[in-house]
């Protein structure tokens, strides 16, 4: 999970990262109040999770409360990256003497964690990587020893950070670390962290991503809670446990497992090449168990998206055996009956593996309206392509 | 031959009496497996019943290779346990530990991953991963054991149900062992590690490589191809329709900007000489007809 600005600076003022808070607003008003309390002149800033937000006019100055009223009026309700502004930040403004750039990572490549420094802040760092590489240090991490006062140093020294704030430098770098490792987080990106008038380093922008992974351990996370803003079926499929991604396509998918229902959508895709141009509607991993009421929620939220006109139950029975797949889609069926939303969308369903006669008799046996059987990967896409772009014509 | 896994390899399961530990024991047992006993320090002394097989619970991992000769552990403890858990079997110098735990928070993983490394004597295997198979010898971990026959080829692949996907196609050909290294942003072992005991192993004939988007693994088993690997490599990749920024089910699995996608692996392994079939039907017809030629 991704934090908005102001939750991640709230993250770092738990961990004594120097920050100055401002206040949060959703109208106009609450801005206004915001500025008079924080008083003098003030910046309203987007609350979204999406780099680029000044660029995209969603970060303003204002010298009065009336002014930041004004200017959270024109950012509340933007669009940026194809998300809605829903929250503004108003903090106060600081006097910037440098910006420099800060960041902790999980180090994919090298299965570690990465730490990437700048005195060159305030802007993209690949930008910085691509025209000034020297200015851009990267310092690896050993898990097993982390960044200890030494390791921070060595990290202040690399990236040629100014002899006077090596002492603060090094101490917002063991912060940020703590903010790293004690919040599970696998980013945290301060851009720019600036050496303001009085000499002091303060971040004046932070990002946080969360590993969900650890959410059991962090209680505490239900606050960062946005379901408010997402996707009203990815929101009903995350009550209902299910792995959805959304996307803009005419052909729902369900499959089991991951890598399978990927590739999935990417031999639907091609399909789809060959039928009018339509793609997958989504992504739902319905994992390895696959009950009746897994697969009767799984047919819900594919079939509550109006833009899908045709449904493909991609399943490969490796630990699951076929026949209780089959069993699962016939008695979603009913399940779907009975709570008053019967199954009108044409559902191509390709059973193969473990017990995989067996389920394809169950289908053919119950007879269900509108589903089709094909046995192969390849096939079952494209007649789903097919389906669902005769239907999309059809309106 | 087999890589990783053989039919000598001597196996205990930490989480043995656990829902999920406890049903695979059993498929494990079933196919064919050498299953010394399980660790929980709660339940240790006791014994499970699978199916007439009678499995001691050791206290420790130390004790349960001291007492058995185990060289290998499959962990299917919960994901709050899964640390310590490896960090036990590592302590105990166990050789190969396979990690199945699904959500195990990354900094665990990387934790136990740089101590292993660290060590030196234990290769880890996932986590959150379907196992290793090696058909008519070994079994550690979730694989269907009953999917495909020992035979030629070699597999290394971050997904289960490609896996199981790709296995099934290639049934009458066989495998030699198959490696699910398991999805998320850091693993133990790495498609790398994998190509290059197939390339060692002298029964296996040809390798399949399953890929998907997210990090830079998939180019990195490029580069390693070009240079050392003499044996034909078919390759698949996941995600091409995959949209940017979002996880798309396994925690790795996540386009960044324009860092790794499906695109961009597909290139760099034609580059290096590796046939990437377009839908895992056509990977398999790729496979076939290479073992053909052989």
């Amino acid at each position: 999970m991704d934090l908005m600005e102001y939750q991640a600076k709230e993250l770092f003022a738990k961990h004594g990262v120097p920050v100055t808070l401002g206040v949060v607003a959703t109208t106009p008003e609450e801005a206004r109040a915001g500025a008079q309390q924080l008083g003098g002149r003030v910046v309203v800033k987007a609350q979204v999770k999406a780099g680029g937000r000044g660029k995209a006019g969603g970060v303003k100055l204002a010298d009065d409360p009336d002014e930041a009223a004004s200017r959270a009026g024109d950012i509340l309700g933007m669009q940026i990256k194809g998300l809605t502004v829903h929250r503004v930040l108003v903090a106060p403004t600081a006097e910037i003497a440098e910006e420099y750039y800060f960041s902790f990572l999980v180090d994919r490549a090298n299965r570690s964690y990465l730490c990437i420094a700048s005195v060159e802040g305030g802007v993209e760092i690949e930008e910085v990587a691509h025209t000034n590489p020297d200015a851009v240090a990267k310092v690896s991490i050993d898990p097993v020893t982390g960044v200890d006062e030494a390791k921070a140093l060595e990290i202040v020294a690399t990236a040629r950070f100014p002899a006077d704030v090596t002492d603060l430098a090094v101490d917002m770098v063991q912060r940020l670390w703590a903010v790293f490792i004690e919040e599970d987080a696998s980013l945290v990106e301060v851009n720019p962290l600036a050496r303001l008038g009085d000499g002091t380093l303060e971040a004046l922008d932070g990002k946080i991503t969360l590993d969900a992974n650890a959410d059991f351990r962090h209680p505490e996370r239900d606050a960062f809670d946005d379901s408010a803003a997402a996707d009203p079926l990815e929101r009903l499929a995350r009550d209902k446990d299910l792995n959805y991604v959304k996307l803009d396509g005419q052909v729902g998918i369900i499959g089991n497992g991951a890598g399978l229902v990927m590739s999935t959508l990417d031999v639907v895709a091609y399909a789809g090449e060959r039928h009018g141009g339509v793609k997958p509607a989504n992504f739902l991993d319905i994992g390895g168990g696959a009950s009746a009421e897994v697969m009767a929620n799984g047919l819900e939220i594919v079939l509550g998206d109006p833009g899908v006109y045709a449904v493909f139950v991609n399943v490969f029975g490796g630990i699951t055996a076929c026949d209780s797949v089959a069993d699962g889609i016939v008695a979603a069926f009913r399940l779907l009956e009975e709570r008053g939303e019967p199954v009108t969308k044409p559902l191509v369903v390709r059973l193969d593996g473990n017990n995989a006669d067996a389920g394809r008799r169950i289908l053919d046996d119950a007879g269900l309206a509108g589903v089709e059987r094909v046995d192969t990967m390849d096939g079952a896409a494209e007649r789903a392509a097919e389906l669902a772009a005769a239907a999309a014509e059809r309106g | 031959m087999a890589i990783f896994l053989t039919d000598r390899s001597t196996i205990v399961v930490q989480g043995m009496t656990g829902a999920e530990g406890s049903k695979h024991t059993r498929r494990m047992l079933a196919a064919g497996a050498r299953i010394a006993g399980g660790v929980n320090a709660r339940k240790a002394g006791e014994t499970v019943d699978f199916d007439g097989t009678e499995l001691p619970v050791f206290e420790t991992v130390a004790e349960a290779m001291a007492e058995t000769g185990a060289d290998c552990s499959v962990v299917f403890v919960p994901p709050r346990f899964t640390k310590d858990a490896v960090v036990e079997a590592i302590d105990a110098g166990m050789p190969l530990v396979v990690v199945i735990t699904e959500g195990v928070p990354v900094h665990d993983t990387a934790a136990f991953r740089a101590y292993a490394e660290r060590r030196g004597s234990t290769r880890i295997i996932g986590p959150n991963c379907p196992g290793v198979a090696s058909p008519g010898a070994s079994n550690a971990g979730i694989i269907p054991s009953d999917i495909s026959g020992p035979g030629r080829i070699g597999l290394v692949s971050k997904s289960g149900t490609l896996t199981y996907q790709l296995m099934y196609e290639l049934r009458d050909i066989g495998f030699t062992t198959s490696v699910g290294i398991g999805g998320d942003p850091i693993v133990g072992t790495t498609h790398i590690d994998c190509l290059e005991a197939f390339q060692a192993d002298p029964d296996t004939d040809a390798m399949i490589m399953v890929g998907e988007i997210g990090g830079d693994a998939e180019e990195r088993a490029a580069e390693y191809i070009a240079a050392h690997v003499t044996k034909p490599v078919v390759a698949y990749v996941a995600g091409f329709t995959a949209p940017e920024g979002k996880t798309m089910g396994h925690a790795g699995a996540i386009v960044s900007g324009s860092a790794g996608t499906a695109e961009a692996k597909k290139t760099a392994l034609e580059a290096a000489g590796v046939r990437v079939g377009k839908t895992p039907s056509e990977t398999a017809r790729l496979m076939r007809d290479i073992i053909h030629a052989l």
